[in-house]
């Protein structure tokens, strides 16, 4: 049975629907991703989970327990917020220290355990400092010390790399996943960056407009895009639809191809049965350093991109130039057909 | 502008000598904060070093620790001073009290026009003259008053012009000095640390002790500045709501007259309670930490 068991969640605020009905397991120790654009709805299924919100309909079970209306100090969840949510007028061991205070733990162990935590994050060093007085990826591994502290059962994330610049939040990335793995403890990850989603989640539920559009692994997501918001959502997809569809022997349904799977061949080029190929003009060579992307026109009514990894000296390796006549070639096991 | 130098001759004069350019900006209220402020307070401080002429009655410059002796060591005059400090410090826990529930309900949970609406609540009084707010307590509370009236019923008989009642009045006097800090320090408040809070598993009134309290400690001491001095300071309220209660105040209005030595002597009492509030404010670091 799954740790979290989310059935016909939904809220609304005023007019707006934030969460339209949505259904979900979450399993024990799995590394778990909302991703979605913002006003997607990821972020108030999160504090629903967390207690912050009410829901209109459905309802949420941690573990045998219905924690559906149970206020936050009753769950065994712990945030990390985006912002950190560190309080302001507390040192970090006091802030640290504070979920353990309202669980009433004796001080000496207190003490002992908040200063575990926040040596397990490296910053043993600060634990008399304020928390204005920490940079931001300082301030975010104290926020997650002081929630880890808890030992929750599930760990809620509501974007906590977002003020991060690059190369920390890479770092971060790796040091959550870490962190994770060794806790064992059920993360749940919102985030509207899809390369962190990829990167760090065993699984990913994509959310649009307040409903789940796909649940997966990073490669099904990927690989099998449910909707054609998925495949535009996570990465760049060519969608072939009607006649472009028909021509490479589909269905009519749209077709999803990504640009990286796509390879240029002469119009004489003859493809296998395992290859489905779309002929056209060649309009736009654009070389980007790692990659090169063509543009092609095909006859049947759809544009292809195509990214080529640049793994000669593209000045040195001219095959095709704006003009030609070329053939856009993809194994049939690479194209998924879409919904909607 | 190049033709600066010819047609405004004075601002160009004034941009070359910042020395004067400081004297002109600041003459005016350094006459009045020297010459006005210091100036009386400091002639307050030495009248209080003067005496009475037994004979004459007039005041003779001198110095004599008499009058403070006096402030200190007549029990009436001792007791006056202590229940005055008593009734501040109650008016200002009263507003304390009442303006900490109030303002999260303000800056966290009301709707926005019940915000306004209780905002102008607030400080609708202070459009009101400090004299028509006494008297209306004291309608109020006088023997034929709404209180008793409203109270009747239920067998219950106000208390008549005393001690409480004056409490009441200041409270309601300075209420709004202390609402409206606290109020505004409460919207200052991130909203996620009411969420991390409970999130950490602390009920409401934890959040509020530890969270809440110390983040509006500033605005709390700050208000209470206002409602402790005023309170101090203050010989009306006692005078038409208090009955016999006599204040430091009241002391200071029956002297002011008849020895004007005793009444300044009187008057560096509240000061000296207000400085020692604010050392004591300082000395907790409450003021440091933010």
């Amino acid at each position: 049975m799954a740790l979290i068991q989310i059935r016909g969640l939904r809220k609304t605020f005023g007019s707006v629907t934030a969460v339209a009905g949505i259904t979900l397991d979450i399993e024990s120790g799995e590394f778990i991703t909302l991703l979605g654009p913002s006003g997607s709805g990821k972020t108030t299924v999160l504090r629903m989970i967390a207690g912050f919100e009410n829901p209109d309909e459905g309802v949420i079970t941690l573990g045998e327990e219905e924690i559906t209306h149970l206020p936050p100090f009753d769950r065994d969840v712990n945030t990390v917020f985006q912002d950190y949510a560190l309080f302001p007028h507390m040192t970090i061991q006091e802030n640290v220290e504070y979920g353990l205070r309202t669980r009433k733990v004796a001080k000496a162990e207190r003490a002992r355990q908040a200063l575990e935590a926040i040596t397990s994050v490296k910053l043993a060093h600060v634990a008399d400092r304020l928390p204005h007085q920490l940079s931001g990826g300082q301030r975010q591994r104290i926020a997650l010390a002081r929630a880890l502290v808890l030992r929750p059962k599930v760990l809620l994330l509501d974007e906590p790399l977002g003020a991060l610049d690059r190369q920390l939040r890479e770092e971060m990335q790796i040091e959550l996943k870490r962190i994770q793995r060794e806790a064992g403890i059920t993360f749940i990850f919102v985030t509207h960056d899809q390369e962190e989603a990829m990167r760090m989640s065993d699984r990913i539920v994509v959310f649009n407009e307040g409903r789940i559009e796909q649940v997966g692994t990073p490669e099904e997501v990927y690989e099998r895009p449910a909707t054609r918001f998925v495949a535009g959502f996570l990465g760049v997809s060519n969608i072939l639809e009607g006649e472009a569809s028909r021509a490479v022997g589909g269905s009519g349904a749209s077709i999803s191809i990504r640009p990286e799977r796509i390879r240029i061949e002469p119009d004489s080029y003859k493809s296998s049965g395992e290859e489905s190929a779309l002929v056209g003009l060649l309009t736009e060579v654009a070389y980007l350093g790692a990659n090169t992307i063509f543009i092609i026109e095909a006859d049947a009514g759809a544009r292809i991109s195509v990214t080529k990894l640049n793994q000669e000296l593209p000045s040195q390796n001219v095959r095709f130039a704006t003009g030609d006549r070329v053939l856009a070639v993809w194994r049939k096991n690479h194209a998924s057909e879409i919904s909607v | 502008m190049a033709t600066g130098t010819k047609s405004r001759p004075i601002s160009s004069f004034l941009l070359r000598n910042p020395r004067i350019r400081l004297i002109g900006l600041l003459a005016f209220p350094m006459t009045w904060i020297i010459g006005v402020y210091i100036v009386s307070l400091f002639l307050l401080l030495i009248t209080a070093f003067w005496y009475v002429d037994p004979f004459s009655s007039l005041v003779r410059p001198g110095f004599t620790l008499d009058n403070f002796i006096d402030v200190f060591t007549v029990p009436a005059y001792l007791s006056t001073s202590i229940r005055t400090l008593f009734i501040a410090l109650a008016v200002t826990f009263l507003c304390i009290l009442f303006a900490v529930p109030l303002g999260l309900y303000m800056a966290k949970i009301a709707r926005p026009w019940v915000r306004n609406l209780l905002a102008v609540a607030i400080t609708l009084p202070l459009w009101a003259g400090y004299l028509v707010k006494i008297i209306a307590m004291r309608l109020v509370f006088t023997e034929q008053g709404f209180f008793n009236w409203a109270m009747a019923p239920f067998g219950i008989k106000g208390p008549g012009f005393s001690v409480p009642i004056v409490i009441l009045t200041l409270t309601y006097l300075w209420f709004p000095y202390m609402a409206l800090p606290v109020f505004t320090a409460m919207r200052q408040i991130p909203h996620n640390l009411f969420d991390a809070s409970s999130d950490l598993g602390a009920r409401g009134f934890m959040t509020i002790y530890r969270v809440v309290i110390p983040l509006i400690i500033p605005a709390i001491i700050a208000g209470s500045v206002f409602t402790f001095s005023l309170s101090l300071g203050d010989y009306l309220a006692a005078r038409f709501t208090g009955g016999a209660t006599q204040m430091i105040g009241s002391l200071i209005a029956a002297n002011i007259n008849l020895n004007p030595p005793v009444a300044a002597a009187f008057s560096m009492i509240p000061i000296a309670f207000v400085v020692i509030y604010l050392m004591v404010a300082r000395r907790t670091g409450s003021l440091e930490r933010m």
